[in-house]
């Protein structure tokens, strides 16, 4: 199989050469892709890039013939490395995974086996392959590829297990299991999704590196930003259909379909401020008008002040260990003003989360104090904040956890509507639900058969209910997509204008926070390292780590292939 | 290389279940207390010679303290001793020592039987072909509802008495041996099957079940390597129960198939009203208990890496 390897015109091998390719489920349903026409040359990283559903993962998974049980895979044409797959029998794939492709999941604390260690992981593929055979030499080939991927220590990771190691040293490792039988084209599915920013930019250009020593990648996220600092070309997916393809820079900078347009659109950054992310009505997602937000209501009431907050965690000491303390946060002080957006950036373990927990009183700190509203709010019993409870409130990362299962959406909004007469409940929850942009009739929906979209408009309805001055949000937009994630914005952008509700906004996307912050604090090791406007702490930053995160930022600006043909 | 973490909590896991274990014999000590009637006559049983009563009451120290009854008992346990049987004119230690390790070995053979059918069973149908998925499900519903005695004697009649391939009854040499391991491992073979191709069938829903696939490697590798240590965890915990049951078991096959072993000594000694017999072999199944409990925890610990940290 390795001979016979087909050229294309520029002299470079082929690796995939797909046209038509279409994959469906039931025999009888629709197809989920359709029409797809996909080429990958050595040393060419080509991005698949959609929102969820678009059918990119299945894309990539069909050309590992991993497209799940039951899946129907049919093409024109459908060679990887010269060879038709179509002909291909199971045998021929398994050979194939691991020796020509290599596959790289999202997450490597559960797409690595988390009962193996490293070394037993990145070493099986060798040994499977009978590419090494004798365990000396497959041990000394784990270290080398761990090293490769920059794990410092490669002899000591190797015997310990992915919950072990950090998110960034883990993801690596994931890489290494993926080349170590040395593929020519490796598939990254949504590779850095849920890393820091710093890391994601690590572990792209370990990719990069990959690329340069002539891999191909296929590298697929819903995010046009992280792909545009890598890939060569860009494949735009929707609804399992191509609407967009070309080269980076056309395709970034000279969309030709509005869908991409409004992609573009839809990252924040500090050129979007004061615009809207998504098109004007969402019925209508390819047109895009975008309006001015009206100026904030602002005005000098300190919502909230936090004095020298501290939290430290012990281990007390056990059988046959020492007692280890860390420092989660360290003499934090900061105040935020009545209709003012307050960002906080850092990554995990910064102190982001216990900052937000100590703000919601859930967490009393170990020095320092925290007043709400000119009162004291810290190291008091909960009896005694219970009267200021409903004036802050809060929006987490994932609404769906945070709603009781058996609750309709009805009764969730209720829960911050005490006090009020059935008729008038039922009256505030339809004017919530209008303010949030959802329909009344979801009233009597359970929050399982909402979209994501929507249980985060449900959980800030919930939140307004209340009427706040102060809302905590937790990396709210995290787990969206760019299209819903841009919608949100919007609607919390709205209603900050209108209600004047102040936000306390934690996100570890620096984008996120240069559209909508009107003040950023920046978090290091459980420090305070840098506050002050957005617009000069993330332009001209003056702490080393600030600008670290900046340069680590994925930038649609530079949206030009880092290494050069 | 197992850490100094893995050793201590081993060895605490280890601490707690001497505690556990000098409870249970503080908790026969007290019963015998708390029982109607005179502890000489409960120790005698049945047998009624003159100067017994006497005999029972030195041996037992039963002029003394409680607190020095009780010290003297917890002791003598300690040192191996389990008194005498005054029925069978022999010392426990000696009646339930001779009988031990037919039992011993009948519950172990079953139990390595029912481990082996239910991986096998559970690894080639779990996520499989609809209908061997479904004929494998019904299967296993039966034979674990199905009690030993009636599996025995379909056993016997069908292979011994039919066929005449293994003895009718007795305990002598391997050939007696297989129908009652049969027997008593079909229904714990058949529930553990159940639990395990269920778990099998979570863990191939795992992300890094794909990854795996994508490295080549070969299904029912996959199955073997990697997943069949995720879903042993929730089988472990059925451990406890699966001994017990087997032990259990084993009393009762052990009268269907005439066998020597612990049931017939214990059934004799309830019939009999052989205390000194009933409390030590009370105390040896509580001592298995927390014996084989203590090991399931320890093993916890060696399938899953994330359990030795905490």
């Amino acid at each position: 199989m390795r001979a016979d390897v087909q050229d294309d015109a520029g002299g470079r091998p082929l690796l995939v050469d797909v046209q038509g390719l279409s994959i469906g489920f039931a025999p009888a349903g629709a197809p989920i892709v359709q029409g797809i026409d996909l080429a990958i040359q050595a040393g060419e990283c080509v991005a698949l890039v959609g929102e969820s559903g678009s059918g990119k993962s299945l894309t990539a998974r069909s050309l590992l013939n991993l497209a799940g049980d039951g899946a129907r895979v049919e093409a024109r044409r459908f060679r990887i490395r010269g060879q038709d797959a179509r002909a291909f029998r199971e045998v021929d794939w398994r050979w194939l995974r691991g020796t020509v492709t290599g596959l790289v999941m999202q997450d490597a604390l559960v797409s690595l086996d988390p009962l193996r260690t490293i070394g037993q992981e990145v070493g099986e593929v060798l040994s499977e392959h009978r590419i090494l055979r004798g365990r000396r030499a497959i041990d000394a080939r784990v270290i080398e590829v761990l090293g490769r991927v920059g794990i410092p220590d490669p002899e000591i990771r190797a015997r310990q297990y992915a919950h072990q190691l950090s998110g960034g040293l883990r993801q690596r490792a994931l890489i290494a299991s993926a080349i170590a039988g040395e593929p020519d084209l490796i598939i990254a599915d949504e590779p850095t999704t849920s890393l820091d920013v710093t890391v994601q930019a690590q572990v792209l250009e370990v990719l990069a590196q990959r690329v340069r020593a002539g891999a191909g990648l296929l590298l697929i996220s819903h995010d046009l930003a992280v792909v545009g600092g890598i890939a060569d070309r860009v494949i735009v997916l929707r609804d399992g259909r191509v609407v967009d393809s070309g080269t980076t820079a056309d395709v970034l900078t000279r969309p030709r379909h509005p869908y991409t347009r409004g992609l573009i659109d839809a990252i924040p950054s500090f050129a979007s401020r004061g615009r809207r992310l998504g098109p004007a009505s969402a019925r209508s997602p390819d047109r895009i008008a975008p309006l001015r937000h009206p100026p904030p209501a602002r005005d000098d009431t300190v919502v909230l002040e936090v004095r020298g907050i501290a939290k430290r965690y012990a281990r007390p000491a056990g059988f046959g260990r020492r007692a280890l303390a860390t420092t989660a946060l360290d003499d934090v002080s900061f105040d935020v003003r009545a209709g003012e957006v307050v960002g906080i950036v850092g990554e995990s373990g910064s102190g982001k989360s216990t900052c937000a927990r100590i703000v919601l009183g859930l967490l009393s700190p170990d020095s320092g104090t925290v007043r709400l509203l000119g009162e004291p709010w810290s190291r008091i019993r909960e009896t005694e904040r219970r009267r200021l409870r409903p004036r802050l409130q809060y929006i987490p990362q994932d609404a769906l956890s945070s709603f009781d299962p058996r609750y309709r959406v009805s009764e969730i909004i209720a829960e911050n509507l005490a006090g009020l007469r059935p008729a008038a409940r039922a009256a505030r929850t339809a004017e919530l639900l209008e303010q949030v942009g959802l329909r009344d009739d979801l009233a009597g929906r359970y929050p399982r058969s909402l979209s994501g979209g929507q249980r985060q408009r449900v959980s800030i309805a919930r939140a307004l209910a209340a009427e706040p001055a102060l809302i905590v949000c937790d990396e709210p937009v995290s787990a969206l997509d760019i299209g819903i994630q841009a919608q949100v914005l919007d609607l919390l952008c709205d209603l900050r204008a209108r209600l004047g509700t102040a936000l306390l906004f934690i996100s570890h996307d620096l984008g996120v926070i240069q559209h909508l912050a009107d003040r950023v604090l920046v978090f290091h090791h459980g420090r305070l390292v840098e506050h002050g406007p957005v617009g000069e702490v993330l332009t001209t930053p003056a702490d080393p780590y600030t600008r670290t995160l900046l340069a680590s930022q994925p930038r649609l600006e530079y949206g030009l292939p880092r290494h050069a043909h | 290389m197992p850490s100094p973490t893995l050793w201590s909590r081993i060895l605490g896991r280890l601490l707690t279940s001497l505690v556990v274990a000098w409870a249970s014999v503080t908790a026969a000590f007290l019963a015998l207390h708390v029982l109607p009637g005179r502890i000489e006559d409960i120790l005698a049983g049945d047998v009624d010679t003159p100067g017994l009563r006497e005999a029972i009451a030195a041996e037992w120290g039963l002029d003394r303290s409680l607190p020095e009854q009780y010290w003297a008992f917890v002791s003598r346990i300690v040192g191996g001793d389990l008194g005498t049987s005054y029925v069978l004119r022999q010392p426990v230690r000696e009646i339930v020592g001779s009988q031990l390790w037919p039992t011993v070995q009948l519950a172990l053979t079953a139990g390595v039987l029912a481990v082996v059918l239910a991986v096998v069973v559970a690894l080639l149908t779990a996520g499989r072909g609809r209908l061997s998925r479904t004929v494998a499900s019904a299967l296993e519903l039966v034979l674990a509802s199905t009690p030993v005695f009636w599996t025995g004697i379909l056993l016997l009649m069908l292979f011994s008495f039919t066929l005449r391939w293994f003895p009718v009854s007795g305990g002598n040499g391997w050939q007696a041996l297989v129908l009652p391991s049969i027997a008593l491992a079909l229904p714990t073979a058949g529930l553990l099957a159940q639990v395990l191709r269920e778990a099998i069938e979570k863990t191939l829903d795992q992300p890094f079940v794909t990854t795996v696939r994508a490295r080549g490697v070969a299904e029912l590798t996959i199955r073997a390597r990697h997943v069949l240590r995720h879903a042993l965890l929730p089988t472990v915990t059925l451990g406890g129960w699966l001994i017990g049951g087997l032990l259990g078991g084993a009393v009762i096959t052990e009268k269907v198939f005439g066998r020597p072993g612990l049931g017939s000594v214990t059934l004799g000694a309830v019939l009999t009203h052989d205390v000194p017999v009933v409390l030590a072999v009370v105390l040896l199944a509580a001592f298995v208990h927390v014996a084989a409990s203590t090991l399931l925890d320890i093993l916890y610990l060696l399938i899953d890496p994330r359990l030795r940290a905490a």
